[in-house]
């Protein structure tokens, strides 16, 4: 005859896990471990400086080492596995981040030096030194972004029309699909070539102006256009269609009247962050608008400053005061990124207030 | 008596109906037409660089093209894929973190904060690596020379500047950073509901579940975004341009003063001063740098179309 055993049973659930406040007070040590190795370990004499960034490092990994034992001591090797992945998943995201605030906090700091009324008044005519602007380079911004969008727009969003509205299961609309998706891989500094080999052939060689940039520029934003535009058409209800063909309207008016309009805050939000894209490219316009110290106005003759270039131009070629060539370079990178996350939030915007709202 | 058979009602043809539909073919030729003009013409200003004699062309100091452009095609290959190689566990986390770990009104912001980083210009990123990474990160190679110098990619001597190849990935890295991690997170969210619930049901932990349910199905989305990274980073110009001080040799020395360039650096650098048949050969090496990315973003979307038919998400 057997005895039953009939010692108490733990909880099953709770039994084998480490406590929650655990979490906190094992980082808490670890962090005290790393200081204190740091501070104690040092070299002997003269100004020794502890550096933050190895203290927590260290604290790290003596935390993740220390958890890993612990749990598997306590719960057992999957859950230290599960417990150690949890910690690099969250390192990774730190990791990432040091780079990224790096990047917006100096560009922030460094760019306010030189981003006063004189930065965009003033042009770099006959400037050595300190002084000067990007004013002629905000204009060729805004005048090759422009031409950009006007040939952009209407060939994308006609290409996405014929893509959903009319070219279902052709073959010529399968390739154009294809080669969307090959134009969207272009290196931007081969569209560049292209807009440049396209206007030697055409003008002779060494042209450079701003339709050139345009026309780089266009290449690049074309295919942005049209799969974001595609996207928005093809989440517009049949039933809308359907029911305007239903009332003898004719397709085109359909198209126009129905479809578009419904589909219109997602196209523009995804024009703006097309625009957003192009205007942060440097290396087309390198090749195809060039250098250029002045205002140009007109984009079918002469050179034309954009504001990328700028600031590439500032850092590459620093005059006599490299200096002040930084501070024009960094307040150059703080207009982009302004003006970028400016066209971003306005595109939530449009996208958010603009929406079609269905039903009641 | 006959049987009038109803004709079958035929749409009527408007003029409207007409020109709409006629341009917006058009516009869809037109892109066709764009594609061929952009070969084209590469091949028809690329051409002469590598018909004409090599003494004629002065920037390939009198070797053959093929001989100046491997260089450069090293370059673009071995700083994108090791750009590739430090951000694509480093992206894979952060789309974990966003899509499994953060609770929702954290993930949401932090999927916004991604895509304005993929946002953020290439000559910005080129300025920060130039001017605070490369300093801040040169103790870093010395560390690496002194401890790990046994090993070829870190044998140095350390660059002064530390504009070096490993910078120069670091940069294309980050860059690339929030493309992988936009791909990644999208796929990763796209995991049946009833499949993790079913695993983690079957006492799974976390990690198990998420390797067992949530890798299977978004292995492909994680390939493809790895290969859409690879084309930006292998076209990426300006931020190797700033970045790195190349000399155009061939070494896998990370943290040494002289590096291999890339082909974009390489024509951003050489672009505004050549003329005459070097502009050619410029334009033949853009041309190189064409296929390479079009073959890469072929395969990705190979992967992409191959792997639709049967993972769960679809």
């Amino acid at each position: 005859m057997t005895m039953l055993d009939s010692t108490p049973q733990r909880n099953a659930y709770a039994a084998n896990r480490l406590p929650g406040y655990l979490t906190g007070v094992l980082l808490l040590a670890s962090l005290v471990i790393s200081w204190g190795a740091f501070t104690f370990f040092r070299p002997a004499g003269g100004e020794y400086e502890v550096n933050l960034a190895l203290v927590l490092l260290w604290a790290v990994v003596i935390f993740g080492v220390i958890q890993y034992v612990a749990s598997r001591v306590v719960e057992g090797p999957r859950q230290a596995l599960n417990r150690t992945v949890t910690l690099l998943v969250s390192a990774a995201l730190v990791v990432a981040m040091i780079p990224l605030t790096s990047l917006v906090y100096t560009v922030l700091t460094l760019g306010v030096a030189r981003f006063d009324l004189d930065f965009f008044s003033l042009t770099m005519r006959n400037v050595v030194g300190e002084g000067g602007g990007a004013s002629h380079a905000v204009v060729g911004t805004v005048i090759m972004t422009l031409l950009a969008t006007v040939i952009s727009v209407p060939v994308g969003l006609l290409t996405s029309i014929y893509l959903v509205e009319y070219g279902e299961g052709k073959r010529l609309s399968r390739s154009i699909q294809v080669f969307v998706d090959v134009m969207t891989g272009i290196p931007s500094i081969v569209a560049g070539l292209f807009a440049y080999s396209l206007f030697a052939l055409i003008v002779g060689p060494g042209t450079r102006f701003g339709l050139g940039g345009a026309i780089a520029l266009s290449v690049i934003m074309i295919p942005i256009v049209v799969r974001s535009s595609e996207e928005m058409l093809r989440l517009v209800p049949n039933e809308l269609r359907e029911a305007a063909f239903a009332l003898g309207v004719p397709k085109w008016l359909t198209i126009l009247k129905v479809v578009i309009p419904t589909a219109l805050a997602g196209i523009s939000a995804g024009v703006t962050l097309a625009i957003a894209r192009v205007l942060g490219e440097t290396a087309p316009l390198l090749i195809a608008a060039g250098f250029t110290a002045n205002f140009n106005f007109n984009p079918f003759s002469e050179r034309m400053m954009s504001l990328p270039n700028f600031v590439y131009y500032s850092y590459v070629a620093q005059g006599t005061i490299p200096e002040a060539y930084l501070d024009r370079a960094w307040a150059g990178a703080l207009t982009l990124i302004l003006i970028v996350m400016a066209l971003n939030l306005v595109a939530r915007l449009i996208a958010r207030i603009f929406a079609p709202k269905y039903g009641r | 008596m006959t049987d009038t058979a109803p004709q079958p009602a035929k749409a009527l043809e408007r003029p409207g109906d007409r020109i709409f539909a006629g341009s917006a073919r058009g516009a869809g030729i037109t892109i066709l037409l764009t594609l061929a003009a952009v070969s084209v013409f590469l091949l028809v200003e690329g051409l002469p660089a590598i018909t004409a004699d090599p003494a004629d062309i002065a920037i390939l100091d009198g070797n053959s093209f093929t001989v100046y452009v491997f260089p450069l095609v090293f370059g673009t290959l071995w700083s994108s894929v090791l750009a590739l190689v430090m951000a694509l566990p480093v992206a894979m986390g952060i789309a974990l973190f966003i899509s499994h770990y953060a609770p929702r009104a954290i993930a949401v912001p932090l999927g916004y904060i991604v895509d304005l980083l993929a946002a953020i210009p290439s000559v910005v990123f080129g300025l920060w690596g130039a001017v605070i990474l490369a300093g801040g990160a040169r103790p870093f190679y010395l560390w690496l020379e002194e401890n790990l110098g046994f090993i070829p990619l870190f044998a140095g001597p350390t660059s002064g500047t530390g504009r070096t190849m490993f910078t120069a990935a670091i940069v294309l890295a980050v860059m690339v950073l929030p493309i992988i991690t936009a791909v990644a997170r999208e796929t990763f969210l796209q995991t049946p509901r009833l499949y993790e619930e079913a695993s983690l049901a079957l006492g799974a932990t976390k990690w198990e579940m998420i390797r067992e349910v949530v890798f299977p199905v978004g292995r492909g989305g994680v390939i493809s975004g790895a290969m859409l990274g690879l084309g930006r980073a292998l076209g990426e110009t300006l931020a190797v341009a700033m970045v790195l001080s190349a000399t155009g040799i061939v070494t896998v020395n990370l943290i040494g003063s002289g590096n291999p360039s890339t082909i974009a650096a390489n024509v951003a650098l050489s672009f505004p001063e050549a003329s005459g048949l070097n502009v050619n050969a410029l334009i033949a090496s853009g041309l190189v740098l064409f296929v390479i990315t079009l073959v890469v973003n072929s395969v990705a979307r190979w992967i992409i179309d191959r792997r639709k038919d049967f993972s769960g998400a679809n």
